[in-house]
């Protein structure tokens, strides 16, 4: 109640009107209090000064605090009649009892209220008691809280001091230059209240950078810290010699070499990835780090990785044969180690891009050793490829490895790893023409063992000429199935789809000088000299090559010559649009080359032939003994089977070789030939060597005859034809026969046989050769040599050998 | 400076065989043997005056039979060695060396002796002093007066067959001789001036087939130790010490060896030659390669001979008629020619630039000769004069011939 009454605030009672009921409501209360006052007898004083209405000192006023009843009682007596006093009575008992009764609520409701006073007192006591405990408490609190509260101005002294200091330092420029790093310039010029927040916020960032620091690397979030030190690196250079900075960058330093440390450990341990390396090391960089020992150590890990790509494809390549095909590896070492090796170097470039040429260098240096390496099992598993026959796959995985290395190529133009790929592709071309020119002289070589297969296993049968046209066409087109195939086979390399198929060497000098020299123009002239090699066997008495081996190589070699190379040649000018402008064999070179090896193998094969019959001419010369010879019934079985060995060779020839032109003879029939030779001839002889001075009409005549007839020339280059061949070999047959019979010594009958077997010869020989006046000649010599030779010389009478000749 | 025209000078006879006097030094001599089966076979004694280009002969009469090979004693000029024809008549008679004149009886002789036999024999001679250089005057009657050989002994060869060739002993003193026979090597002493002959060994090639020598040759190196001969296709030195064989070349040709030669001045370098038309040139040392191989004939080639002192010149004689003279430097024993002295004062001075002598000179053929008609079977360079060969073919045409002036002057200077 007192602070309800001590506490009237000017605004606690709003609903109060300040007028009327303001100025009522005291008036009522002091008289309710005055009556209070009076009951207890106080407050003399404060009735005193008010204007009361009655007399408040009138002794009759029931209600004044001075009634006198006697007073009152007498008043009453004198001026009041009885009806009045007994009203008056009567109406003083009723006020009396109303009063009585008044008083009597009053007690009791004062009662009550005292008893409930009395127990809110001795509640309140109560409460305050409690109140009392708590007041200690915070008491207490309190005293706690301000210990602390003065350790912490304790402790946040020095940091009050140093934003004192801060805040008086050179303000403008610190403004300026603290805060974000990116933001350095735009906040240069506006020293505003703006630049002031940012600097206060930037100081705010360089004063917590230890603990975000800290708070990073223990997070591992490596990039937050480093970008963090990296904002604040430079200001803390600058500003290193106040203390405050000074102290932040020392703390800085000491968690960034700690992060540094972090950050090498794991750039070390390396199971990470190639990016997260990279990141590592730009992270690394970032703080600074040494780069050159970075690079270095970059490459270091690096290569081991690509080392060990590396050994895995050694490992592939292996001693056993390789598993995988060439594909699959060159694929494994594309993805692999080429992979590799361009993220390695992209990471490089991209985060050693300051290094300059130095770094580039040091970089080129590692990929040319690690590519020459790489290069190295390229090419050795490429070598194992070089047997095979399949040129399709060995493409692909060359573009495929000349592709993949094309990108590195051009990250490292300074390695040359793609001039050092072209390189590899462009040998491996080389190779694979060498294989390719290999396998066509195989193939050639081949066909001859079929060639003289064919030619032995018929022979066995007794079959003659087995079929030689057929041979040869057979050879020819196999030769050429074979051409075919191998251009096509390299042909693969200059495909379009190709990578590498637009280097200058696979558009220029692979095309002429490669696959037409080396190749086409190369296979004809080693076929040519395999043929020539023919001619030069040292066994030309065992004659190891059968001469229809000759006979059909001579042809081959012609029919190259008349049609074939200038096919072959122009097909592979069409394949291989030769753009180069290098000299290239002309045409007609090769087919001189090819007309001599004919020629020269043609000669070849009248000199074995030649050979063959003159070796039984020989033989039946040198064996006989002419002195004891009887006389001739027969021509002698040698002579015949000359005859049959030149028919079978006239067939044999005529298989190939076309016929040939001959002498014209005049109008002469054969017979009539025969006749000229066997009578007027003979006779015109030998007629002078029966009489006594024979000797020098021998010599003379024969010497006479000699000077009208062409000098014979044994072993004269022959003709591409049928005749020719004949003529050659019926020669040297001949000649064979005069020089032998010219060591022997005759008896008569020696010389008569002679006489049958030459004239045998000339019925036979003559239809072979295409002037028959040379068998004549020949054969003359023969005899005339023969007559020389004899010391008793009677010749036959013609018609006697004649008929001898007839009857075979 | 044009060459002399060649020298030809005909026999009547068929003839194969041709030699040097080896042991003439002055004159330039060659002898012929001719082959006849009819008439008394003759030595021809060429006597050629290089200053006249005459040529002088006499004849010596070699009635024993037709000669298929003669060779001059290097140490004596009047002797030399002659292998002929013999007929053996089985019915004892010995035909033929007895006729001496006449064509009527000579026919009749041969009708019996149908079944008779040829052997080859040997024998050294002398020639009569009457016909010694100088000592005739006119040959124009030379063959009515035709002299006689004197034999000086026989080869016996009745147990060894055929004899294809006598060689002396190059530079002794004409008392060795070799002689082939058949299959046989046979090392005579001749002794008591030549007079007498005793087989002083012997050899013989054993093997399968007929096995005849064919040529052989004495090589002048080694002190005379070495032969070398030829057969079959094969090339064999001989060591005439101990009379076996030291090397062989198996098939040195593709067919028969007609001939071979020993280089005078390389001591392991020897041509051959063959019915495969080529001339290969071997060093002894090493017998699987020739050295070199010529192929220019077009048909067997019969002889070969080195020449005496300039042994890049080398003469190969055929049966295409053809004799070649080929220029074989880079395998002689003076592969870079002489120097050719700059101040030296000749009329080639002009016409042949400095350089010449510079460029190392090549292998060629010098010259083809084409004076014979018919086969060329000996050809042998002069012993006097080394610029001077013949060649002789079988219609009995000998030819002499010069080298060439200009390539004579080169080889000189």
């Amino acid at each position: 109640m007192a602070a309800a009454a001590a506490g009237p605030g000017p605004g606690s009672a709003p609903g109060d009107s300040p007028e009327g009921p303001e100025a009522e409501a005291p008036e009522r209360r002091r008289k309710a209090h005055g009556m209070l006052k009076v009951y207890y007898g106080l407050s003399e004083g404060e009735a005193a000064g008010r204007p009361a209405g009655p007399d408040p000192l009138d002794p009759i006023d029931l209600n004044g605090a001075h009634f006198d009843p006697e007073v009152y009682l007498d008043k009453l007596r004198r001026e009041c009649p009885l009806a009045q006093l007994m009203d008056s009575e009567t109406d003083m008992v009723r006020q009396i009892r109303a009063l009585d009764s008044d008083m009597q609520t009053l007690v009791y409701e004062n009662y009550n209220k005292f008893i409930s006073a009395t127990d809110t007192i001795r509640k309140m006591k109560n409460d305050f008691r409690k109140m009392e405990d708590e007041m200690d408490r915070l008491a207490t609190n309190m005293a706690v809280i301000t210990d602390f509260s003065a350790r912490i101005s304790a402790t946040l002294q020095d940091r009050h001091e140093r934003i004192t200091k801060l805040a008086g330092g050179p303000q403008p420029r610190a403004g300026a230059k603290v805060g974000h790093p990116q933001s350095f310039g735009a906040n240069t010029t506006s020293v505003g209240p703006p630049g002031v927040h940012a600097l206060l916020r930037k100081l705010q960032f360089l004063f917590e950078l230890p603990s975000r620091l800290t708070k990073c690397v223990e997070l591992g979030a490596y990039g937050q810290a480093v970008r963090y030190q990296g904002r604040a690196r430079a200001v803390l250079q600058q500003y290193q010699h106040l203390p405050s900075f000074r102290a932040i960058q020392d703390d800085c330093q000491v968690i960034t070499a700690r992060l540094a440390q972090q950050l090498r450990q794991r750039f070390r341990e390396g199971g990470s990835g190639a990016p997260e390396q990279a990141e590592c090391v730009e992270l690394l960089l970032a703080l600074g780090e040494p780069a050159e020992e970075l690079c270095e150590e970059f490459l270091a890990h690096g290569r081991g990785r690509l080392e060990e790509e590396l050994r895995s494809l050694e490992a592939e390549l292996g001693p056993s044969p390789p598993a995988p095909d060439v594909l699959e590896f060159t694929d494994r070492g594309g993805s692999g180690f080429v992979g590799g090796l361009c993220q390695v170097a992209a990471a490089y470039q991209e985060l050693f891009a300051a290094q300059g040429a130095a770094g580039a260098e040091k970089l080129a240096a590692f990929a040319r050793e690690l590519g020459g390496r790489y290069f190295a099992l390229v090419e050795r598993r490429l070598a194992q490829e070089q047997g095979g026959s399949d040129n399709s796959l060995l493409v692909r995985a060359l573009d495929r490895f000349h592709r993949r290395l094309r990108a590195p190529g051009a990250l490292l133009a300074a390695a040359g790893l793609a001039e050092a790929a072209t390189e590899i592709v462009e040998r491996v071309a080389r190779e694979r023409l060498g294989h390719h020119l290999q396998g066509l002289r195989a193939a050639f070589l081949g066909c001859l063992t079929d060639v003289r297969q064919a030619l032995a296993a018929p022979r066995l049968a007794g079959k003659e000429g087995p079929g030689l046209a057929e041979l040869l066409a057979n050879v020819a087109s196999s030769i050429l199935s074979h051409i075919k195939a191998s251009l096509a086979a390299v042909h693969l390399f200059t495909a379009k789809e190709v990578s590498f198929s637009n280097k200058p060497y696979f558009r220029g000098e692979f095309c002429s000088q490669g696959v037409r020299e080396g190749l086409i123009v190369g296979f004809i002239r080693s076929m040519c000299q395999t043929a020539q090699s023919f001619c030069d066997s040292p066994g030309e008495k065992g004659g190891a090559t059968p001469p229809a081996l000759l006979l059909l190589l001579s042809r081959l070699c012609l029919d190259y010559e008349t049609a074939t190379i200038s096919y072959i040649l122009t097909l592979t000018d069409e394949q291989f649009l030769v753009q180069d402008q290098s000299p290239v064999t002309p045409v007609s070179t090769l087919c001189a080359e090819a007309r001599e090896t004919a020629r020269r193998l043609l000669t070849h094969y009248v000199k074995v032939q030649g050979l063959v019959i003159s070796q039984m001419l020989r033989k039946s010369v040198e064996t006989r003994d002419w002195l004891s010879t009887l006389e001739p019934r027969n021509v002698r079985a040698v002579m015949k089977r000359v005859v049959e060995d030149t028919t079978a060779i006239d067939v044999q020839v005529g298989l190939l070789y076309e016929e040939g032109v001959r002498k014209a003879q005049s109008s002469d029939s054969s017979k009539r030939t025969f006749s000229v030779y066997s009578s007027s001839r003979q006779q015109g002889r030998y007629a002078p060597s029966y009489t006594p001075s024979a000797p020098m009409d021998t010599n003379l005549l024969s010497n006479i005859q000699k000077l009208f007839s062409e000098r014979i020339d044994v072993f004269s280059p022959v003709e591409f034809n049928k005749v020719s061949v004949l003529t050659g070999i019926i020669k040297i047959s001949l000649k064979t026969l005069l020089e032998c019979v010219r060591l022997r010594t005759f008896g008569r009958f020696g010389l008569q046989q002679v006489q049958v077997d030459c004239h045998f010869l000339q019925l036979y020989l003559w239809r072979f050769v295409a002037d028959e006046e040379l068998v004549h000649l020949l054969l003359d010599e023969v005899v005339a040599s023969a007559a020389l030779r004899c010391p008793d010389p009677v010749p036959m009478e013609p018609s006697v050998v004649e008929v001898i000749c007839e009857r075979g | 400076m044009e060459d002399d025209a060649p020298v030809i000078y005909g026999l009547e006879f068929q003839a194969r065989a041709l030699t040097p006097q080896t042991a003439e030094t002055d004159a330039i001599r060659f002898l012929v043997g001719t082959q006849s089966l009819k008439y008394d076979n003759q030595i021809h004694i060429i006597d050629f005056d290089d200053e006249n280009n005459i040529i002088n002969k006499n004849v010596l009469l070699h009635q024993v039979g037709e000669i298929w090979h003669i060779s001059a004693s290097p140490a004596d000029k009047g002797v030399l060695a002659t292998c002929y024809n013999k007929r053996m008549d089985l019915n004892t008679h010995v035909v033929g060396e007895k006729s001496e004149t006449g064509s009527v009886p000579f026919h009749g002789g041969w009708e019996q002796a149908s079944d008779s036999k040829v052997l080859t024999c040997a024998a050294v001679w002398r020639m009569p002093k009457e016909v010694e250089p100088g000592s005739h005057e006119s040959p124009d009657d030379a063959s009515s007066t035709a002299h006689t050989l004197e034999l000086l002994c026989h080869l016996d060869n009745t147990a060894h067959g055929s004899m294809a060739c006598v060689v002396w002993e190059p530079t002794g003193d004409g008392k060795k001789v070799i002689s082939l026979a058949d299959n046989h090597i046979l090392l005579w002493d001749l002794q008591e001036s030549s007079s007498q002959a005793v087989l002083a060994s012997s050899a013989s090639l054993e093997g399968k087939g007929q096995l005849k020598f064919t040529s052989g040759r004495w090589s002048p190196h080694h002190n005379c130790t070495q032969v070398a001969t030829a057969n079959d296709t094969a090339v064999r030195g001989w060591d005439t010490r101990s009379m076996s064989q030291i090397y062989c070349i198996e098939n040195a040709h593709g067919q028969l060896v007609r001939d071979l030669d020993f280089n005078p001045n390389k001591q392991y370098y020897l041509a051959s030659c063959g019915d495969d038309c080529k001339v290969k040139f071997w060093d002894t040392r090493n017998v699987t390669e020739p050295v070199k191989t010529l192929e220019e004939h077009s048909h067997w080639v019969w002889n070969v001979r080195y020449n005496h002192s300039h042994d890049q010149l080398v003469l190969t004689g055929s049966s295409d008629s053809r004799v070649i003279l080929s220029n074989m430097v880079s395998i002689s024993s003076e592969p870079f020619g002489h120097l050719v002295d700059d101040d030296d004062l000749s009329d080639q001075e002009e016409r042949r630039p400095e350089d010449k002598s510079q460029e190392p000179p090549q292998d060629s053929v010098i010259a083809t000769y084409e004076e014979h008609e018919d086969s060329v079977y000996a050809v042998d360079w002069s012993s006097a004069d080394p610029w001077l060969f013949a060649s002789l073919s079988y219609d009995g045409r000998l030819v002499i011939n010069r080298v060439p002036r200009a390539l004579k002057y080169h080889i000189l200077l």
